[in-house]
């Protein structure tokens, strides 16, 4: 009795991963009939895929070293969205963070690297978060809504970042590819112990975790989930919306803004347009897979890197376009969606399925 | 000089304003009559690049340029067709099915592209209609793409065609109370289809424009936004096609300042004026919107202005 019941209760909370699994599914299988209608043997591109992303410690490094940032520019849709808001400008937040950060190295490189570290962060986050942000208040102070203004504000966040690594900011030695001056000796952060990868990673799913507690445990957690759920209520109760929308669009930008810190600390060395790296735009599909639940986040990241870290290899070996893990993307990002209608079905299966009443008392 | 410069920059805007303006044009008539449903699109970037890149590779294949403009019409109206039906599945939220397209349709087009950004394709054909006046950048400004004429005569098609047709009647009733095109007995959610569809076929050829006409080149760096900024561009255009037209010709004036300036010698802050039209899009988004409120002219089943 006790193991059906347990039985039961599994079965009932798997339901609900249910069109997500379905999702990723049908989208390798679509990725596979295209790969095969271009006579690439699907079998053969997905088991490369499996070996680029996950298949040796090379692979695992490079995946990793991809799903750092991609957690945290997830955060940056994930928040706003807890709101009730979708926010798609995290690749300019990105930019601005490292931006920033290189901007600091150059203002003042003698700074021992102890104090320079949580300056970078601090420039990063305030550079990315005031740039959501401002797509927050012009969606609650002003009406714009806040998918178009902040992949505009994204836009202009990148041409002011391309302006000035070209221009005023350009290190006179940076010939073919402009950049930042390189960071000070030292300022280089380290990868974590036992690990190929940045410390980047660690901030990454610590703030995955820091924004489940917040949300799940605090207050104003609570507070935002509300907001959310229901505008008019929320302001009929009292619930300080503007201000909770925008601190949610703030966070969830400095979160962006830290991303494009680490890369420049940890990656390239100085701000260079190695940066749009398309990490504001995967992240999106990170947060939407994840269901907006930022514990899922840490593993949707791991996975959405792999994807990522496998495009070398598909190039290399079968001869793909780069662009075909952002077909993968693509497809995925659809098919989540598409399948999200399953939803109200999956709800019926977990209501039969789920441990009721009258069988606990046998 | 410096008066000579101020009307070469002038001539230029002008000129610019059809060039740069045309896509911009194509794209928000087809989101002006997918928003007239209820529907938002907001895929019509990804669009915007896959019809780019099909009307190129068609055009190339075909050895015609028009043929191109027709494969683009038809994969963008495949793209918005699926964007119709998916967003007809219950709990499929338009704006982020939108999103995923722009990722899905980016994605092909820079996978199938690859092979076609080496070629060079037949280009559409220019009506040379300033060439009377004797001035060269006259000649140059009014060299009159034909897919601009074209768009001249679909904004007037839709602006009659939205106000005194029975098919145009239906979009409307649809896109402003669905509970009473239901009471009527219209198809509801053929009607979304059709119209979401639709759009995509404009969309598709105003990406044609871009690889056929100008810049006139397949490459990956080839659409800046133009698919995004046109949605802002048709809630700023209270969903009027003439109102499309005039929102049109002024970003691509805009789109036009960093080429003109740099026409007359100013090349500084390159990337700031060609951000130009982000920020006249924000500017204008800033006055057009109201806070908590719905705007005047806007389709009532709207999700995008609720």
């Amino acid at each position: 009795m006790q193991a059906g019941w347990t039985l039961r209760r599994m079965a009932a909370a798997s339901v609900g991963a249910l069109p997500t699994l379905l999702a990723v599914l049908a989208a390798l299988g679509m990725f596979g009939l295209f790969l095969e209608l271009h006579g690439v043997s699907a079998v053969q591109a997905l088991a490369l895929m499996w070996q680029g992303a996950f298949g040796s410690s090379f692979a695992l490094g490079n995946t990793l070293q991809r799903a750092a940032p991609l957690m945290l520019t997830a955060l940056c849709v994930l928040l706003p969205a807890r709101a009730g808001l979708i926010v798609i400008g995290g690749e300019g937040a990105l930019a601005l963070g490292g931006l920033a950060a290189g901007a600091l190295a150059i203002m003042a490189p003698t700074l021992p690297a102890i104090a320079a570290w949580p300056l970078m962060a601090l420039a990063a986050m305030l550079a990315g978060g005031l740039w959501i942000g401002a797509a927050g208040w012009l969606r609650q102070k002003r009406g714009v809504n806040e998918t178009i203004g902040s992949l505009l504000l994204s836009y202009l966040g990148i041409a002011v970042f391309n302006h000035l690594v070209e221009g005023p900011l350009r290190d006179p030695a940076s010939l073919n590819k402009p950049s930042t001056l390189p960071l000070p000796d030292g300022w280089m952060i380290g990868t974590l112990p036992g690990l190929d990868t940045h410390v980047g990673l660690a901030a990454g799913a610590l703030g995955c975790v820091a924004a489940w507690l917040v949300l799940r445990w605090t207050v104003a957690g609570f507070a935002l989930r509300v907001v959310g759920g229901n505008p008019q209520a929320a302001r009929l109760v009292g619930l300080p919306v503007d201000r909770l929308v925008i601190g949610a669009c703030l966070a969830g930008g400095a979160a962006a803004g830290l991303a494009g810190m680490f890369e420049v600390a940890a990656v390239q060395g100085s701000a260079n347009a190695s940066l749009l790296a398309g990490y504001g735009t995967a992240g999106i599909l990170v947060a939407f897979a994840a269901r907006q639940n930022p514990l899922a986040v840490i593993l949707c990241a791991v996975l959405v890197g792999g994807i990522g870290a496998s495009g070398s290899l598909l190039q290399r070996r079968l001869g793909l376009p780069d662009a075909a893990t952002l077909v993968l993307q693509g497809l995925i990002f659809a098919n989540l969606l598409a399948w999200e209608a399953l939803q109200g079905r999956a709800g019926q299966w977990r209501w039969r399925l789920g441990p009721r009443p009258e069988a606990a008392h046998g | 000089m410096a008066e000579d410069a101020l009307t070469t920059l002038a001539i230029g805007l002008v000129g610019g304003a059809i060039r740069v303006g045309t896509p911009y044009l194509f794209v928000s008539l087809g989101e002006c009559i997918t928003e007239k449903s209820g529907r938002v699109n907001l895929g019509l970037e990804g669009i915007l690049v896959a019809g780019a890149m099909s009307g190129y590779a068609t055009a190339y294949l075909t050895q015609s340029a028009w043929v191109g403009v027709a494969g683009a019409a038809a994969v963008g109206l495949l793209l918005g067709l699926l964007h119709g039906l998916v967003c007809s599945l219950p709990r499929v939220n338009d704006i982020a099915f939108g999103i995923a397209l722009m990722l899905l349709g980016t994605g092909l087009a820079f996978f199938l592209g690859k092979p076609y950004i080496q070629p060079q394709a037949p280009q559409l054909a220019t009506l040379p209609l300033g060439a009377w006046l004797g001035d060269p950048r006259w000649a140059s400004a009014l060299a009159i793409n034909p897919l601009f004429p074209l768009g001249l005569a679909l904004t007037a098609l839709l602006h009659w065609g939205f106000g005194a047709t029975r098919l145009g009647l239906a979009l409307r009733l649809v896109g402003d109370h669905e509970g009473t095109a239901r009471a009527l007995a219209y198809p509801v959610r053929r009607v979304r289809v059709l119209a979401t569809a639709a759009g995509g076929a404009f969309a598709g050829v105003g990406g044609a424009y871009l690889s056929l006409v100008y810049p006139g080149s397949w490459n990956e760096g080839l659409s800046s936004g133009q698919g995004i900024m046109a949605v802002a561009l048709v809630i700023f255009a209270r969903w009027r096609p003439l109102g499309c037209l005039a929102a049109a010709l002024l970003f691509g004036a805009a789109g036009a300042l960093g080429p003109a300036l740099q026409s007359i010698g100013y090349s500084a802050g390159y990337h700031l004026f060609n951000a130009a039209p982000y920020a006249l899009t924000l500017a204008i988004m800033v006055t057009s919107a109201r806070p908590r409120q719905t705007l005047a002219g806007a389709p009532g089943e709207l999700s995008l202005t609720r």
